[in-house]
């Protein structure tokens, strides 16, 4: 499953230029991992760190978690060299920093095409992650969230908007509030997921809990992390309760029984249950399986009805 | 030479002593005597004070060919065992053996008098640069490894007969009523000393901080203390206690943790009445810090800590998550002033903590002993004598008394340290025998065995990931590569005593490459 359901709660960056924390990747708990060529790299190690995600992912063909390449911006001389090793070998996805425009988007959409061609892979198979991260690009990310089918999700990129708006990002992210919410607006309209900026400060587990509380409340659905030290906080904040969990399985049995007799639309302890309501307890109980809070098998056709 | 169980050769006689090959765990028992130790009356107006060093040799008789101890409590600040042995070579004295409780890098200053024929053997594990001199051949000092609860054994059981034993007393007055908690080298507990205070045919206390009668509170009694002399300086007080003992900031091992903590639980051993052991190491005390905080959130009361004790397992005692610590050695400052004031924070000794021949040691109540290895193999026996270019490196502290003890010995280890594999078709050396090995974890997946059908189960149940030993082995050489194998010669130089006495292993010279 590479698609918009997929499970991103945590996104993990790994520098590409260092081989000892690309061979942990397996090991850390992270829904997702985007080796990064950009800012984590020094311009000495471009070229090097290319190869050595290449090598990596090559080295690694069965992954059970999702690994992204986040290439450098597509308007420097860096991004096709990036794309040209990296494909190849893979990667289930591009995280596109300074998204700011729908024609970014497409231009690497059309990149990705023809390497699909090339390489004889289905097209649509390389995912794309466009992050949003200047004053241009929030104001255009309602566009850019729509710009092609390969998006999966909509990141917001803190660091860079906070430096393009000239303003110091605090941890109470007061400054961040409206970005980040045209951000999820952009994504929840688009029918996409919404990750939302790294926490710098790897020693504050506290700031980083109330960050990611906040930014659930919201309607992010996942974080990019910095360090695996984060994860376990993050996965934490996103643990279903149980009582959502019990809910959304009475939701299930409900629409099971509504399918069978035919209908899409079924009454609850009073409540209407149809699709929205479907699709919100299938997101619950996809999480709570990937804590192990369920053994539940979901079926598409229970979710969204035979055709 | 003979085989023992696990396939390792083992001669028969070393340097004149005959040993016998190790078995399994739990059978060997020789029909033998306690040792014992002269009587000696006093009378009111004898005194024990001596003037120096020198004194106390004379006193005691120490001669050519004896043996003689120290303890290693001041650790890598002690001063004792250079002075002393540095005093009898001053003396002309020859053909000493040592066996302390341990020896750390601090010691190597006796390496010329291990060339120069002062020191010959060394009934003890070594740490540090003497360890490795003897594996590459360039020492001749014959050593026998030994774990705390097999040197209190070898002592008891009258193996090792100790002659004079010096023992390093931070405070102690002047008929030797001795402690380790007060004064400028205070190192806590002094559980490896009470073995050579009750076994060695003469007993000096060596302190720096001599009291006014009596000393109190008293851990090594006037009636076993022979001769007491004062000293300037016992050690650098900043080596002794200076280890600062914290937890991991390693993302991984931070995951071997919080794995090893998952086991722990998913064992059933969380519930009131939990006894527990950790080492000092990031890793173990991540460890602690997850077991904690479970046991208070399951609101568990636990039964004791032991072994090695830090401040992790004092902040435990006095919120009440354990009733009793039980204290071997402690490794900081905190551990130190715990056990000076809080009754329930016990000094316990060697002997009791872990010997296999004492009619029950506390190692055999411990449900749980986090434990840490140099190499592991696919058999689960476990090396931390040894690092995997062959050199004898570690003593082994408490490590096959309590895997052997604890209803769950959990190593944790990382899958690869620089650029090896750390779980080996076969560890270089075997330090604790894989029967007594339950569960090794590391970074790259949790190897459980297979006589824990019921715990494998459960962890796959919370999806843990639980792989075979074998696997992980695969999966951690794939990355790696197998790694050239050390090679050896067939000169025995050390032997890996296990604690019922037999021999699990022997360490050989090194080949010149």
């Amino acid at each position: 499953m590479n698609g918009r359901d997929r499970l991103r709660r945590t996104l993990l960056y790994v520098p590409g230029n260092m081989p000892g924390m690309l061979q942990n990747i397996p090991v850390f708990e992270a829904d997702g991992v985007m080796i990064d060529l950009e800012d984590a790299v020094p311009l000495a190690e471009k070229d090097a760190a290319r190869v050595l995600a290449r090598n990596y992912l090559r080295l690694l063909p069965d992954r059970e978690k999702e690994i992204f390449v986040r290439i450098n911006a597509l308007d420097t001389k860096y991004a096709l060299g990036d794309l040209r090793e990296v494909l190849p070998a893979k990667p289930d996805g591009i995280r596109l920093p300074k998204a700011d425009t729908r024609d970014v988007v497409e231009k690497l959409d059309t990149i990705l095409t023809e390497a699909e061609e090339k390489l004889g892979l289905p097209i649509g198979w390389f995912t794309i992650i466009p992050s949003i991260e200047s004053a241009v690009g929030v104001l255009n990310c309602v566009e850019v969230a729509q710009a092609s089918s390969r998006i999966v999700a909509l990141a917001f990129g803190a660091e860079d908007y906070t430096a393009s708006m000239e303003i110091h990002r605090t941890k109470e992210g007061t400054e961040l509030f409206n970005a980040r919410t045209r951000i999820v607006w952009a994504a929840k309209a688009a029918g996409l997921q919404a990750i939302d900026s790294i926490f710098a400060d790897v020693n504050d587990m506290d700031g980083l809990r109330r960050e990611t509380e906040l930014v659930k409340g919201l309607g992010f659905t996942g974080k990019s992390l910095v360090n695996p030290r984060q994860i376990p906080v993050v996965h934490e904040v996103f643990r279903p309760k149980k009582e959502e969990i019990d809910d959304a399985l009475e939701v299930m049995e409900a629409i099971q029984r509504a399918r069978q007799m035919g209908t899409g639309v079924i009454s609850l302890r009073g409540k209407m249950v149809d699709a929205p309501v479907v699709k919100r307890a299938a997101r619950i109980l996809r999480t709570a399986k990937a804590f192990g809070l369920v053994d539940y098998e979901l079926s598409d056709e229970v979710i969204h009805g035979k055709e | 030479m003979a085989r023992n169980s696990l396939g390792r050769e083992i001669p028969a006689n070393w340097k004149g002593v005959d040993y016998e090959p190790y078995i399994d765990p739990w059978s060997r028992m020789p029909a033998v005597q306690r040792s014992t130790r002269p009587l000696e009356r006093r009378t009111p107006w004898d005194s024990k004070l001596l003037g120096s060093l020198h004194e106390a040799i004379e006193k005691c008789g120490l001669e050519s060919g004896m043996t003689i101890s120290t303890h290693h409590h001041l650790r890598n600040g002690d001063r004792l065992l250079n002075l002393v042995i540095q005093e009898c070579d001053a003396m002309g004295i020859r053909d000493l053996c040592v066996a302390s409780s341990s020896v750390h890098p601090v010691n190597a200053e006796i390496i010329p008098q291990i060339r120069n024929g002062t020191v010959t053997r060394c009934e003890t594990g070594v740490n540090g640069l003497i360890g490795e001199l003897v594996s590459k051949g360039e020492l001749d000092f014959p050593i026998v490894v030994r774990s705390h609860g097999g040197r209190a054994r070898s002592i008891v059981a009258g193996d090792v007969t100790v002659d004079v034993a010096f023992l390093a007393a931070p405070c102690c007055d002047e008929t030797g009523n001795l402690n380790g908690v007060q004064g400028p080298s205070a190192c806590g507990s002094l559980g490896y000393a009470y073995t050579d205070a009750r076994y060695a045919r003469k007993v000096v206390a060596v302190t720096d901080n001599l009291v006014p009668y009596p000393a109190s509170p008293v851990s090594i009694s006037q009636s076993d203390v022979d001769w007491v002399v004062k000293i300037d300086s016992l050690g650098d007080p900043q080596k002794i206690v200076s280890t600062t003992t914290r937890v991991t900031r390693d993302p991984a091992g931070l995951l071997i943790a919080r794995y090893a903590s998952e086991v722990i639980e998913a064992a059933g051993l969380l519930r009131d009445g939990f006894s527990f052991q950790t080492g000092a190491g990031g890793t173990s005390l991540a460890v602690a810090e997850n077991v904690r905080n479970r046991m208070r959130e399951l609101k568990i009361k636990g039964s004791f800590g032991c072994g090695g004790i830090t401040g992790y397992f004092v902040d435990m005692l006095e919120e009440g998550l354990f009733h009793t610590l039980f204290d071997v050695q402690c490794f900081d400052l905190k551990a130190v002033q715990s056990l000076g004031r809080t009754l329930m924070h016990r000094e316990i000794s060697a002997d009791l903590y872990a010997n296999p021949f004492n009619r029950g040691c506390v190692v055999n109540r411990l449900d749980c002993v986090i434990l840490g290895a140099t190499e592991v193999d696919v058999n689960f026996n476990v090396n931390v004598n040894t690092e995997s270019n062959g050199l004898l490196l570690h003593n082994t502290g408490g490590h096959c008394d309590t895997a052997a003890g604890a209803k769950l010995a959990v190593v944790v280890a990382p899958s690869i340290r620089g650029r090896l594999p750390i779980i080996r078709e076969e560890v270089t050396t075997i330090t604790t025998p894989g029967e007594t090995v339950d569960v090794i974890v590391t970074e790259r997946g949790i190897a459980v065995a297979d006589k824990h059908a019921e715990l494998k189960k459960e962890l796959v149940k919370r999806r843990l990931p639980v792989k075979g030993i074998r696997e992980l082995h695969e999966e951690i050489t794939k990355l790696t590569g197998v790694p050239r194998p050390v090679e050896f010669e067939d000169e025995v130089v050390a032997l890996i005593e296990y604690r019922d006495g037999s021999i699990i292993d022997v360490v050989r010279k090194v080949k010149e490459g």
